[in-house]
């Protein structure tokens, strides 16, 4: 009999605030270390946090966004524990009154279901500082600059049973944080960071012990350590094993996880209410201002994007999925004034050109405006589509927008049908046996002999003559 | 629940607190006095009462989402035992 396997997730998400969840220190990475590290954030003593209110603000537009309850009053609690990086010895957040109660996330799953994965609650609190292992000749270094820094932690219920939904769960959140402009979403930078719980079971059974991986930091590590695991347990149990619950820690440059020294008092928090910070009230004005300001969500664009261009619900997952690609999509299609084509381009040659150099969508060296520019020409005709892909790539290497390369490089297709009319006639008069060969073939060699003088007069226009008129050129004088 | 020395050292190693063992038994005496406190409270009839996280019945000033903070480094890497590079160290710290 097969394992069933369960898995939940924690993420925490960065929220994008100008400066920290409890002082006004600035918020950004890259800053020399300990340069945005306050009085507050270092935990001196005699200093006492204030809440930002734009961090609450959007923690309670993602419990809008996945039809949560919002707490109206709650409450910030410290959980205790001794680390270098965390120099108040414990850190603020929210245990018994989360400001995001019970939510649902629905995913598409790749055979097109769909599955609702329920979010037990999300809460807000602080990021920790790093330490710095390496470059410190056997010391720790440690740079606060990150202490303090806004997150919401979002659980969910252990309702995913694959590695593959909870990518497609994780890309589902990414789209609803990014969309509602509550976080970057730059993985690269950690803001968003995933916790995996996983467990396994024979069906019917109770749930099995689970392990805990921690930190992970992409979409593709998040599914090749949670197949990683569900295989470690598996080797475990059918060896006779237990499986002991733990931390684990994935190296997704080695494709290994180890077990995380674990002591028994580890989870002992004694989490109690922060006596520095009174209840965080959240009126019906404040809920219905939120409503009011709610952006429009990934799954209401992506029915728009069905209605609106005529997109298959195929394409308008892909183009919805993330607002990067969405809001580019839309502006090329504006700027091109056909969405099928700029969905095509997008999807196509873009998205390939992207992946091959390891470049996010919003870092595309191709402007929305330029594909649309792009696409407008080929539109109307300017150009044929073996042109455009030549356009495309110059004017990916920076050589300008399309109308610029177009005219400096002379791709405007052959519009003038005379001179045309003069290159085919040339070529008949040059290939006298082609013609003569052509000319003695049945109607289905005809159609493939075609193609050497549609090759010709290519190459004569350097591939700017217009196919269909061509076609047709060729076929009336050779009759 | 009893407090006795085990449950006395358990807490003073999570508060990385020092406690010598014949401070022990008294800090066990004092501790269960506590929670004898504790299941007195426990007692009073609270169906009407809202649970409070604050004696105060005011709530959370929220300050605007603006920088306040100067940078303070060279202050606090000063009073530090040990700096380099803009970062405070500590003994060796690995997972």
């Amino acid at each position: 009999m097969s394992w069933e396997v369960v898995i939940g997730l924690e993420i925490h998400v960065q929220l994008n605030t100008v400066s920290k969840l409890f002082s006004g220190s600035k918020l950004s990475t890259g800053a020399e270390p300990n340069t945005q590290a306050s009085l507050v954030d270092l935990g001196m003593p005699g200093t006492l946090p204030v809440v930002n209110k734009e961090a609450v603000r959007k923690a309670a537009l993602f419990g809008l966004a996945i039809n949560a309850d919002i707490c109206r009053h709650s409450v910030f609690e410290r959980k205790n524990y001794f680390y270098p990086d965390l120099p108040k010895g414990y850190q603020t957040t929210q245990l018994a009154e989360p400001i995001v109660g019970a939510g649902e996330v629905e995913i598409q799953l790749e055979n097109g279901e769909k599955k609702t994965v329920r979010i037990h609650h999300a809460h807000l609190e602080e990021d920790a500082g790093k330490s710095l292992h390496e470059d410190f000749h056997g010391m720790t270094g440690i740079d606060l600059n990150r202490a303090g820094t806004p997150l919401i932690e979002v659980v969910t219920e252990p309702d995913m049973s694959n590695a593959e939904e909870a990518v497609a769960f994780a890309r589902k959140l990414h789209a609803i944080v990014t969309s509602i402009g509550i976080c970057d979403g730059d993985m690269s930078q950690g803001n968003m960071r995933f916790d995996v719980n996983v467990s396994i079971r024979k069906p019917g059974e109770p749930l099995g012990t689970r392990t805990e991986t921690k930190n992970l930091n992409s979409f593709r590590f998040m599914e090749r350590a949670i197949k990683l695991e569900v295989e470690r347990q598996i080797d475990v149990l059918e060896d006779g094993g237990e499986i002991v619950q733990e931390t684990r820690l994935y190296n997704g440059d080695t494709h290994t996880a180890r077990s995380m020294r674990s002591k028994e008092d580890a989870n002992d928090y004694r989490y109690f209410p922060c006596p520095d910070l009174l209840p965080v009230a959240i009126t019906d004005a404040d809920l219905e201002a939120l409503k009011a300001a709610m952006p429009e969500l990934p799954n209401a664009r992506k029915a728009r994007f069905m209605d609106d261009y005529q997109l298959s619900e195929y394409d308008a997952d892909l183009l919805s999925g993330s607002i990067a690609t969405a809001t580019f999509f839309e502006g090329a299609a504006k700027a091109g004034g056909d969405a099928k084509l700029a969905a095509n381009w997008v999807m196509g040659e873009l998205a390939a050109r992207l992946n091959a150099e390891d470049k996010d969508i919003s870092d595309s060296p191709v402007s929305a405006e330029q594909l649309g520019q792009l696409i407008a020409r080929l539109k109307d005709g300017t150009i044929s589509s073996k042109i455009a892909k030549q356009v495309f790539e110059a004017c990916w290497a920076g050589e300008g927008d399309p109308d610029t390369i177009i005219e400096a490089k002379g791709l405007k297709q052959m519009s003038d049908s005379g001179e045309l009319e003069k290159i085919v006639d040339d070529i008949i008069a040059n290939n006298a046996p082609q013609v003569e060969d052509y000319r003695n073939s049945d109607d289905a060699k005809k159609k493939k002999k075609i193609g050497f003088f549609v090759g010709q007069a290519m190459k004569a226009t350097q591939g700017k003559a217009n196919p269909q008129q061509l076609n047709q050129l060729l076929r009336e004088k050779l009759q | 629940m009893a407090i006795d020395s085990k449950v006395v050292a358990q807490v003073a190693h999570l508060a990385r607190l020092k406690v010598d063992e014949a401070d022990s038994a008294a800090l066990s005496d004092r501790l269960n006095d506590i929670l004898a406190m504790v299941d007195q409270l426990q007692q009073a009839d609270v169906t009407d009462v809202a649970p409070m996280a604050h004696p105060l019945d005011v709530t959370q000033p929220l300050r605007e989402d603006e920088v306040s903070e100067p940078n303070v480094r060279d202050k606090a890497l000063d009073i530090a035992p040990a700096a380099e590079d803009g970062c405070f160290l500590v003994p060796r710290v690995i997972e």
